[in-house]
């Protein structure tokens, strides 16, 4: 009996101590990025193609690094993009921008910056009137200058 | 126009599609950074930017952590019509800012 | 035969003389050479360059009164397009002092002796965006150091600190800027570290900073204790390479990595 209450009470206090430990920050995954753009497309069909990021192969910062992303499309009533999400797989958190279009655009490029926590791949997903879901990648190799304001 | 540079062209002609950027002074802090007390520096960024002509939305982007500071927005819209377009940023922390930019479309 | 080859000789060294009288070959780099064609681009374009952000800021702030004066800049100097040339030339001794200052100090002079208005301290915005606005008037003129002999001794402590062993890296700029120059480290090609574009939008920063900043993460780099923030050191080390950067053109304001 006594064995078990030792047992217990340290089973309790090692318990009380890891949900004491600091959390491991949360880091997205190509699994989590695939989680992500599930939510957007559900079960559809994802067709490879008419989106193109133009995107620099190499950047000095992943601070800020300039994103732009273009979908082939009429962009007329019948025919346009309504929506463009892009998502990447290795900074904390899946998500870089959802831009919302239509055919009062003209064209749908959409250009921004962006910040990359590392070396990786951004997905881009447009989304048409007609219901249909293309895709776009690029890789992204994130170098990083040396004399910084912290050491690191 | 204190913290916000925009671009866009004073006179379009009808039918023309236009080239709209913006880029506002904004430090996006992602809430992932820690600070030099070890502790994490709360997040603080712009989660929606939204541009409408006329008071009819023609574009909008829901921004996330992964929009670099100071964000830059370029995108297109046809000019139909002369008027107002007007760019909104809001965001954390109570963050709202209007922008009006005049255009004649002849 | 021999008469032909000894004319076409002589031609040959004539031209070669010739060509080495129209001055040496320019081999200074600015930092905006090393850089890859997307951070070109960032800088070039006037409408997406975040610089430009805080041109506009320093636009506002040019025009509005400071200080119990009641004045602003363009109160006394008008139009900021005069400004042309100036960033060219500092640091500079001004009118009544000793010792030079660097453009962000001569702005702070104008503010507390003209304007009777606190000084900004170092990476102030409004002191940066004024800073920025100032040099943009400059963008494309030559550094034109002035010819102040008393700039002199400033400019050999300039020197001297350039290089200087300093940190527990013990490494002078020399040894990266000069000698080491267009090799890569961390990934990334180390410039040759002229103060072309200052002040700079620095992407590490995510913000517009002054000369001073910079030189800072660069004692940093070497793990060296920084300067304190009002240190002549910075001024003397500025002196020096704005003379050593002479002729350059000034691109302010510059995106760098």
């Amino acid at each position: 009996m006594t064995a078990c209450k030792l047992q217990r009470r340290t089973f309790l206090a090692g318990t009380a101590l890891v949900t004491m430990l600091p959390a491991a920050a949360s880091h997205a995954t190509p699994e989590a990025m695939a989680a992500a753009i599930k939510e957007v497309v559900g079960n559809a069909t994802v067709r490879e193609g008419k989106v193109t990021l133009d995107v620099p192969p190499l950047i000095e910062n992943g601070s800020t690094v300039p994103l732009t992303v273009s979908v082939e499309s009429p962009m007329s009533e019948a025919d346009h993009v309504k929506a463009i999400h892009v998502f990447n797989e290795k900074n904390p958190q899946p998500y870089v921008f959802d831009a919302t279009l239509g055919p009062a655009s003209g064209k749908a490029v959409v250009g921004t910056r962006i910040k990359l926590g590392d070396s990786q791949r951004i997905v881009a997903i447009a989304v048409t009137s007609k219901g249909e879901f293309w895709s776009g990648s690029a890789d992204v190799i994130v170098t990083l200058a040396a004399c910084l304001e912290e050491m690191t | 126009m204190a913290n916000v540079l925009i671009n866009v062209p004073k006179t379009a002609r009808r039918g023309e599609v236009i080239e709209i950027k913006a880029m506002i002074l904004h430090p996006m802090e992602t809430g992932f950074r820690p600070g030099t007390s070890g502790r994490i520096i709360p997040r603080n960024i712009i989660e929606r930017f939204t541009a409408t002509w006329n008071g009819t939305e023609v574009f909008s982007m829901a921004m996330s952590p992964a929009i670099a500071a100071n964000p830059f927005v370029s995108f297109f819209a046809v000019a139909r019509e002369s008027g107002t377009i007007a760019l909104r940023w809001t965001g954390d922390e109570g963050f709202a800012v209007e922008e009006r930019v005049a255009i004649t479309v002849a | 035969m021999k008469a032909a080859r000894a004319v076409l000789g002589l031609v040959a060294l004539f031209a070669a003389t010739w060509a080495a009288a129209q001055g040496t070959l320019e081999t200074r780099r600015s930092g905006y050479q090393d850089m890859g064609p997307a951070l070109r681009q960032m800088q070039d374009d006037d409408t997406a360059n975040p610089g430009m952000l805080f041109v506009q800021l320093g636009d506002q702030a040019w025009s509005r009164p400071a200080g119990t004066s009641g004045k602003s800049c363009a109160d006394c100097h008008g139009a900021v397009a005069g400004m042309k040339g100036v960033a060219a030339r500092y640091p500079a001794i001004p009118p009544g002092a000793d010792k030079p200052v660097d453009l962000g100090g001569r702005i702070n002079l104008c503010r507390t002796g003209r304007q009777q208005a606190e000084p900004w301290p170092a990476e102030n915005r409004d002191l940066l965006a004024l800073e920025a606005l100032v040099a943009l008037q400059s963008r494309g003129e030559p550094i034109a150091p002035p010819a102040d002999p008393r700039l002199a001794p400033f400019r050999e402590r300039g020197a001297e600190i350039y290089r200087r062993r300093q940190g527990q890296l013990n490494l002078s700029c020399a040894i990266c800027h000069d000698d080491n120059a267009g090799k890569q480290l961390a990934g990334v090609v180390i410039p040759q570290a002229h103060p072309t574009g200052y002040p700079i939008y620095r992407l590490e920063w995510q913000t517009l900073g002054s000369l001073k900043r910079r030189l800072r993460n660069c004692l940093v780099g070497v793990r060296a204790d920084a300067w304190p923030l009002d240190a002549m050191e910075y001024v003397e080390l500025e002196t020096y390479l704005m003379d050593r950067a002479r002729g350059m053109k000034i691109e302010s304001p510059a995106v760098r990595p």
